[in-house]
């Protein structure tokens, strides 16, 4: 008798144990949200700063080759937005187009050539070559849109628009400096850097 | 581990039914082990991917140049940082034309060993003037000038070395000076 109480003691019911770990697993996977791949892959560089990202109220303005890309959070201040540029340059986007533009990444063409990267596939955007947003004195669509998101943004979310500047770690200073002054110019004067992470004991 | 409960039956009758209750049983450890290194991975993984946001503020930007009032400041207290081509940088410390003592332009690299050690003693030099002037609180002032040659990656580097040493003032400064400019292409 003696012996077989013992042997009971060494087993535990998993059962409870094992359902609260898969209703975690389930609860993580669901809500962890899916990477939306990168219309433009930057290599970040690095910096011991351990502040995140904001998560919706931002605007990232992608650097790289000398190209800029413009991405946008939040499904409604895109759709504005782009009704609102559509507006100003004068270019239809039907509401499959605005559907299509408020779940897709970041876009880096002229505002002409919008239309044609929405309808493509998620996959050929990467492809496409996108050429940048013009940001040069003639054709400044860049202050457009960085214009009109933050309207779109104060209307739909009462917020002040929060800006994201992700340059490539090789990409040289003044096409920067560019982007950092077309900013200024409409007096925003703090935005973040976005930075990959590194090891404490640097 | 997977001990199953078999309460001592009786007789021979009770046998089959025995075997049943066993057979219901799973042995559920491999399945919790799983399922907490899936929640471990998914937990570090999504934590771990976010990128990172360094905070920059730069001043008002005066439209009319002739506005612009110069801000005078005390060249003791002042580092410049020249940022150049090929991840090189030179500093100096006071003003170009006359430096304070060990503060002559000089190159210096980017981490650890370069730029922190010489950022760390100055900032210990001119803790010490401040304290002497009877003005503890004003600490060291840097101004990082990025050429055109120099990468994003350096301007980064240099705020992030602001952030490590706790540098107290720093500014971006665009303008150089043709001294300023023969000094780097000198390099």
């Amino acid at each position: 008798m003696a012996v077989k109480t013992q042997k009971k003691a060494t087993s535990i019911d998993m059962t409870a144990m094992c359902d609260v770990a898969f209703l975690l697993l389930t609860f993580f996977i669901l809500t962890a949200t899916a990477k939306v791949p990168e219309a433009m892959p930057v290599d970040m560089p690095a910096s011991t700063v351990q502040s995140k990202l904001p998560e919706n109220n931002l605007a990232t303005l992608t650097i790289g080759k000398g190209k800029v890309f413009f991405d946008l959070k939040g499904k409604e201040v895109r759709i504005k937005t782009l009704e609102l540029m559509a507006q100003k340059y004068g270019v239809e986007f039907t509401e499959d187009d605005k559907k299509e533009f408020s779940i897709m990444e970041g876009f880096g063409v002229p505002i002409q050539n919008l239309k044609q990267i929405i309808e493509m596939k998620s996959a050929e955007r990467s492809k496409a070559g996108q050429p940048g947003v013009p940001k040069d004195s003639i054709d400044n669509q860049l202050k457009e849109w960085i214009y009109n998101a933050r309207i779109a943004n104060a209307e739909i979310n009462d917020k002040e628009l929060e800006f994201a500047i992700k340059g490539d770690a090789k990409e040289e200073y003044p096409s920067i400096r560019k982007v950092m002054d077309i900013l200024q110019d409409q007096k925003i004067n703090s935005f973040s850097l976005v930075t990959g992470l590194r090891g404490k004991n640097f | 581990m997977a001990e199953l409960n078999t309460g001592d039956g009786g007789g021979g009758k009770d046998k089959k039914v025995r075997s049943k209750k066993q057979n219901s049983k799973v042995d559920l450890t491999a399945m919790v082990d799983l399922a907490f290194l899936l929640i471990t991975f998914f937990m570090l993984t999504t934590t771990l991917s976010k990128p990172k946001a360094m905070e920059l503020g730069l001043p008002d930007k005066e439209d009319d140049k002739t506005k612009e009032k110069p801000i005078k400041v005390d060249e003791n207290r002042t580092m410049t940082i020249l940022l150049g081509k090929d991840n090189k940088l030179v500093r100096y410390v006071g003003l170009l034309a006359t430096p304070v003592a060990g503060g002559a332009p000089k190159e210096f690299t980017y981490g650890k060993e370069g730029i922190r050690k010489e950022l760390l003693k100055v900032k210990k030099d001119v803790l010490a003037y401040s304290t002497a002037k009877g003005k503890p609180k004003n600490g060291m002032i840097v101004i990082i000038k990025p050429s055109k040659k120099s990468n994003y990656r350096n301007l980064v580097d240099i705020l992030d070395e602001m952030g490590i040493v706790d540098v107290p003032t720093y500014a971006i400064v665009n303008e150089f000076t043709p001294e300023e400019t023969k000094l780097l292409e000198g390099k």
